[in-house]
């Protein structure tokens, strides 16, 4: 067994007297594809914008990206260059053309040549489906399609973890399908994922390990045919219950 | 005499236009230079006013409050008449350009970073997370976007700065009014003084009327 690429200890999240995540302990190996599952509200989109600290968190939590203490100061922009976000609303820089969004940070971060940073820009592009629209603006785009471009822009920096933030929740359900599509080809590579997501079937067939939480802790994690097929706990029953029968 | 003759004789137009073209240059040098410096320091004012720590945040906005607050030709009176009592000597052109740059940076401070703050928390949080650093998130991402949303206010206050050049006579500054109002002695006559007001509406108008259209356009949805 190799150290986990990202160690979670004691992980304590507050609004005012609010707790969005009470000591949360995790630890996700390399390769691993993680599904993080549960009620809206529950805490499982504020723990992965915590790993790249877009949440900032209480002091006494610990987190740590490849041996590196994800806190401000110096060596956060390192850490967020080694972890790969993909948002819910896409967030592409709507001034910029398909193709600058995936080559902004190569040349900014990676310091990488301009002609090296369309090169991979192009590859990732015509990975994810989009080569043609290149040099278009992300306005010109679907919402499915836009989503591919954030995925290839977070790729584009070859991050040693990828997060997902309900990736497919703002998508028409027609296109639901191109970007999860484009995430299993993903799996496949042996990249680290982090999924939060709402979508049960892909969590089933892709995930390594799925985590369901609930009031901002981990109710109970294990293999999917372990949280989906034999739910220990009583919660992750009812939440399968009220998701999946309908 | 008649009233054309008086408000629109030609002849001293003529002879008065060489004098009020020069002021017309040092008006044009006055605006630029103040334009240039306020949107610099304007810019410089907004980034410290939203990410700087307390103590400079609260500095910031005492300066931006004040230099809103205080009349231009005031503060131009202090600069070029008391300055001068505390060692501080300065031209005519800086002393008008310096009062110009003040008042005008603290409006555009106020301008940027409304500009900033209507940029969605996402195209933050999308390029912090790429590890952008704090100077390329703004370079790259956040301004080139603020900026087509606040061309249309930054075009009004350079209007407003351009007007307020004419307040540089009172510190004898050969600006365009200043020249009119020496032509008008010289002459006896008043139509210096309009053919000032026509050259300024002239240097202006298209101004007004280029916001006028932008607002039009913004106003109709992204441009």
């Amino acid at each position: 067994m190799t150290a986990p690429l990202i160690k979670i200890s004691n992980l304590r999240k507050t609004y005012g007297s609010f707790v969005a995540l009470h000591g949360i302990d995790l630890e996700i190996t390399q390769g691993e594809v993680l599904c993080v599952v549960g009620p809206s509200g529950s805490g499982k989109s504020t723990l992965i914008r915590c790993i790249n600290h877009l949440e900032p968190f209480e002091d006494g939590s610990e987190i740590t990206v490849d041996g590196i203490p994800v806190r401000p100061g110096p060596d956060l922009d390192q850490v967020r260059a080694e972890v790969g976000m993909v948002f819910q609303s896409f967030n592409l820089f709507p001034h910029m053309t398909v193709l600058r969004n995936v080559m902004l940070a190569p040349i900014r971060v990676r310091k990488m040549s301009e002609a090296d940073a369309e090169k991979r820009a192009r590859d990732l592009l015509e990975r994810v489906g989009i080569s043609v629209q290149a040099d278009k603006y992300p306005a010109q785009l679907s919402g499915g399609q836009q989503q591919r471009v954030a995925i290839a822009r977070a790729l584009a920096m070859e991050p040693r973890v990828l997060l997902f933030d309900e990736p497919t929740s703002a998508l028409d359900p027609e296109m639901v399908g191109e970007v999860l599509d484009v995430m299993k080809k993903l799996a496949g590579t042996g990249v680290t994922m982090v999924v939060v997501t709402h979508e049960m079937g892909f969590a089933r067939q892709v995930a390594d390990r799925v985590l369901f939480m609930d009031g901002g802790a981990i109710i109970e994690a294990g293999t999917p045919s372990e949280i989906f097929d034999t739910p220990r706990e009583e919660r992750t029953r009812n939440f399968l219950h009220a998701v999946l029968d309908h | 005499m008649d009233l054309f003759s008086t408000f629109f004789n030609i002849p001293v137009l003529m002879q008065s236009l060489p004098q009020l073209m020069n002021g017309l240059l040092v008006t044009i040098g006055i605006g630029a230079t103040s334009i240039i410096a306020g949107l610099i320091g304007g810019l410089f004012l907004a980034v410290l006013r939203l990410y700087a720590g307390p103590v400079v945040i609260a500095l910031v906005r005492g300066y931006i409050d004040v230099f809103r607050s205080i009349p231009l030709l005031v503060l131009l009176i202090i600069v070029y008449y008391a300055l001068p009592f505390v060692g501080i000597r300065l031209s005519p052109f800086f002393s008008a350009v310096t009062a110009l740059t003040l008042v005008s940076s603290a409006y555009t401070a106020e301008i940027f970073r409304a500009g900033i703050e209507a940029i969605p928390k996402g195209q933050f949080e999308a390029s912090a997370a790429l590890g952008l650093s704090n100077r390329y998130i703004m370079t790259d991402v956040i301004l080139p976007q603020a900026i087509r949303i606040v061309i249309p206010p930054l075009t009004n206050n350079c209007i407003n700065v351009l007007k307020d050049t004419a307040l540089a006579s009172v510190v004898a500054m050969p600006d365009l009014l200043k020249q009119a109002t020496q032509a008008q002695a010289l002459a006896a006559n008043p139509t210096p003084l309009i053919g000032a007001a026509v050259i300024y509406l002239i240097l202006l108008l298209p101004m007004v009327r280029f916001v006028a259209r932008l607002e039009k356009r913004f106003s109709r949805g992204r441009a």
